[in-house]
């Protein structure tokens, strides 16, 4: 059994954390606390969480695509310790003209294979990464498939050798909602133009 | 092992069965067939879920060793045909093929479930949009997953077939291209539905 809850484990981490890092930007949710942390100083910040706050763990290494805002991308960091269960959640933003983050390799050996896979699908470089290839997808293949100007079908590709991709039929695909319409047949996903 | 109804005997064989000695008279071709069709040894190329229902398929409650078909061969040049059960990725794609072409002929292959007859509902940029893009399908059966029932009448299907096939030894060096098995697939093909 944990020695203390969660939550009052990761307040505590989160107090340390803002005492030494007073700037950063700190946002509570529903007992999960997020932080943005820029790019420069999130190997500081990253080992300042592993080394004397105790998140032992990486969880998730994900990546957002806000397309059309000035910040583009997005790298979100789940942490926790494995002795409490308490979360942290670090955001940091990145221009689309430079999508590059330090990598967490040196920190936690378990963001390798998940720094590859926001490499592969979001096209986010990881600065630093011993061994950054595509994972999912093939060497060779030219898109990152998650980013949000790709189309959902897909594009026709081929590696000649190794694999071929084709458009794949969707019938008008995305089907999207429409909240507020006064029926569920109005409501319900269709492929609107 | 299942028995040919008598219909089937008339057809396929000449049988005197009032004979003392238990004669039969056929023909090379046909007991060329009916040895296909009893010792068919699938390569069981299960990706996901239909792979679940295969199992079933083999195991004692339905029982696929009823058809001569429960010899699973994870070598494929060990095998005759080929048991697409489950999605293809485009990254499989290749291994797929590679694996249908150690195969020696004769070969089959029953497409077996949504996405390997048409990539089912991955209607995306990762899935192959059926294996007929690849390798040339015999039988399709429809599901998502079949049921073991539906796969033991898609070998049946697939029996029928063998049985009809008028040179089984023509076969034995053709060659496909990768990007050519689809028009090869679609000159003779047999669908079934639950």
């Amino acid at each position: 059994m944990p020695t203390k809850s969660h939550t009052s484990a990761a307040r505590e981490a989160c107090d340390k954390i803002h005492a030494r890092f007073p700037q950063i930007a700190l946002r509570e949710f529903r007992g999960d606390t997020t932080l943005t942390v820029p790019r420069e100083q999130l190997v500081e910040v990253m080992r300042y969480a592993k080394e004397a706050c105790g998140f032992d763990m990486l969880l998730c290494v994900s990546a957002v695509d806000h397309m059309g805002e000035h910040t583009r991308y997005e790298v979100v960091y789940t942490i926790t310790q494995a002795e409490t269960g308490a979360n942290l959640l670090v955001r940091t933003p990145l221009d689309e003209q430079d999508a590059t983050v330090p990598s967490l390799v040196g920190l936690w050996r378990s963001a390798n294979w998940l720094e590859r896979e926001q490499y592969d699908l979001m096209g986010v470089h990881f600065e630093g990464h011993p061994d950054l290839r595509r994972i999912m997808m093939w060497e060779g293949y030219p898109f990152h498939p998650l980013r949000k100007d790709f189309p959902v079908a897909g594009v026709p590709t081929e590696t000649p050798g190794i694999a071929f991709t084709e458009k794949a039929p969707t019938a008008g695909a995305p089907f999207v909602t429409a909240p507020g319409g006064k029926t569920a047949a109005e409501r319900e996903p269709r492929s609107r133009n | 092992m299942a028995t040919d109804t008598q219909e089937q005997t008339e057809q396929n064989y000449m049988c005197d069965p009032d004979a003392d000695g238990g004669f039969v008279y056929t023909t090379l071709e046909a007991a060329i067939n009916w040895m296909h069709k009893y010792s068919l040894w699938p390569m069981p190329m299960g990706t996901s879920c239909c792979a679940i229902e295969y199992m079933a398929a083999s195991c004692s409650r339905y029982d696929i060793s009823r058809f001569g078909s429960e010899v699973n061969r994870y070598a494929p040049r060990q095998a005759d045909f080929m048991f697409i059960c489950g999605t293809i990725t485009y990254k499989m794609a290749g291994l797929v093929r590679r694996i249908w072409d150690q195969m020696p002929e004769p070969k089959w292959c029953i497409a077996c479930g949504a996405c390997a007859c048409s990539g089912g509902m991955f209607r995306s940029y990762s899935v192959l949009q059926g294996v007929d893009k690849i390798v040339p399908v015999d039988v399709y059966i429809s599901g998502c997953p079949p049921r073991p029932e539906a796969l033991l009448q898609g070998l049946i299907t697939l029996q029928d077939r063998i049985m009809k096939t008028d040179h089984p030894l023509k076969g034995f060096f053709k060659t496909h291209d990768l990007r050519e098995a689809q028009r090869a697939a679609c000159t003779n093909t047999s669908v079934i539905t639950d």
